[in-house]
């Protein structure tokens, strides 16, 4: 989370509210490791990512969800039979990724 | 402004401080999002209950000091909750030894890797804030005088850089003196025999100088400045992990985590 720090001061100081995601739970093999974080803004910005861009696009409109409800959420991606073309992880892992706001 | 953002305005603080910290959030069952910091001398926020917080402060502290993360179960009056432990240890330093053309490249290159980075040189024409915008602190001084002073710690990395016996060596005393997890110095095949040789003669010991990564860096054939700061970093990186440092198509098993055992034999420097 810390290398996106300086983006959410950024963000929030010119107005935007914040969501971070956070990859707190990893089965198997996965892009990015537990800690990596996502950052993004009510106006589109994002920084950091929580796997190798499989699904980065997710989260993000899970976390524009997030800011807008102010209520936290549990992600989970993984390969399904349905998700396989869809979003998921093509390295065959599970990452679990909570998505909370810090400034709204 | 919410409880949310002031503890992420704490944790940012804190961090910038340096400050060892951890965070502690539920990420499944009630209260689902609440969240713990954990200071070294003060605990913010709570997770619903002292038994719960009492729990996670302990694997907390024990988490920050084997610097990992990790999301555990615990036991609540409402079913069994999951708690998301991330710890923030203090970022490891990189000490340059030396303001030269490759320590400039060496600090731009480290800083988005995380490190602190100080820079050591007695040359006040080199020693400049100009010549290492990025650099956290500067010191005009001599390295060894400068060492006994910045209180080098086993978190730090010590990059000797100066190309002149005069000063190098001194500096390789200084770093010997410390717990420094690494200790490298530039220099030909040729310059470094003849350091090694000068430094045993002085009444260094095999082991001492073991611990002496010279010629400094990783095998890329690197020339320009740019090119020595990655396989200097390549090589930092791979003493902070725990990793021999070769190519992964020569090497099997996990990309990511140490490798059991002893660390990798220095082959150059275990040599009599």
């Amino acid at each position: 989370m810390k290398d996106v720090l300086p983006d959410i001061e950024a963000w929030r100081a010119s107005g935007k509210g914040v969501a971070v995601a956070t990859v707190v739970k990893v089965e198997g093999s996965a892009p990015r490791p537990v800690g990596a974080a996502l950052a993004v803004s009510d106006a589109g910005d994002l920084a950091g990512s929580v796997s190798g861009g499989c699904v980065e696009t997710a989260v993000f409109e899970e976390a524009q969800e997030v800011l807008r409800t102010g209520t936290p959420r549990l992600l989970r991606y993984g390969i399904t039979d349905e998700m396989a073309w869809d979003v998921g992880l093509a390295c065959g892992g599970t990452i679990e990724v909570f998505v909370e706001p810090v400034a709204r | 402004m919410t409880d949310r953002a002031a503890l992420h305005d704490r944790l940012a603080a804190e961090l910038a401080r340096r400050t060892p910290v951890a965070v502690a959030t539920v990420v499944r069952g009630e209260p689902f999002g609440a969240k713990l910091l954990v200071l070294p001398g003060e605990i913010l926020g709570s997770l619903g209950g002292p038994g719960i917080d009492g729990a996670v402060v302990g694997a907390a502290r024990s988490l920050l000091a084997a610097g990992r993360s990790e999301t555990r179960p615990y036991p609540s009056p409402g079913g069994e909750v999951e708690v998301f432990l991330e710890t923030f240890p203090p970022p490891p330093t990189l000490l340059i030894v030396g303001a030269v053309h490759v320590g400039q490249a060496l600090c731009a290159a480290a800083k988005p890797l995380g490190f602190d980075v100080v820079v050591v040189d007695a040359r006040a024409k080199l020693a400049t804030a100009e010549r290492f915008p990025l650099a956290d602190r500067i010191v005009q001084a001599w390295p060894d005088e400068a060492m006994a002073e910045l209180g080098v710690g086993p978190n730090w990395y010590v990059a000797i850089l100066t190309h002149d016996p005069k000063f190098d060596e001194p500096a390789i005393l200084g770093a010997l003196a410390t717990p420094a997890r690494y200790i490298g110095a530039i220099g030909s095949r040729k310059t470094n025999e003849d350091r090694r040789r000068r430094l045993a003669d002085s009444g260094i010991g095999p082991e001492e100088l073991a611990r002496v990564r010279a010629p400094i860096g990783l095998d890329i054939g690197a020339t320009t400045p740019e090119e020595m700061a990655v396989s200097i970093l390549a090589e930092i990186v791979a003493v902070r992990n725990g990793r021999p440092g070769g190519m992964l198509t020569a090497a099997s098993g996990p990309i990511r985590g140490a490798i059991p055992g002893p660390e990798p034999v220095l082959a150059e420097t275990a040599a009599p």
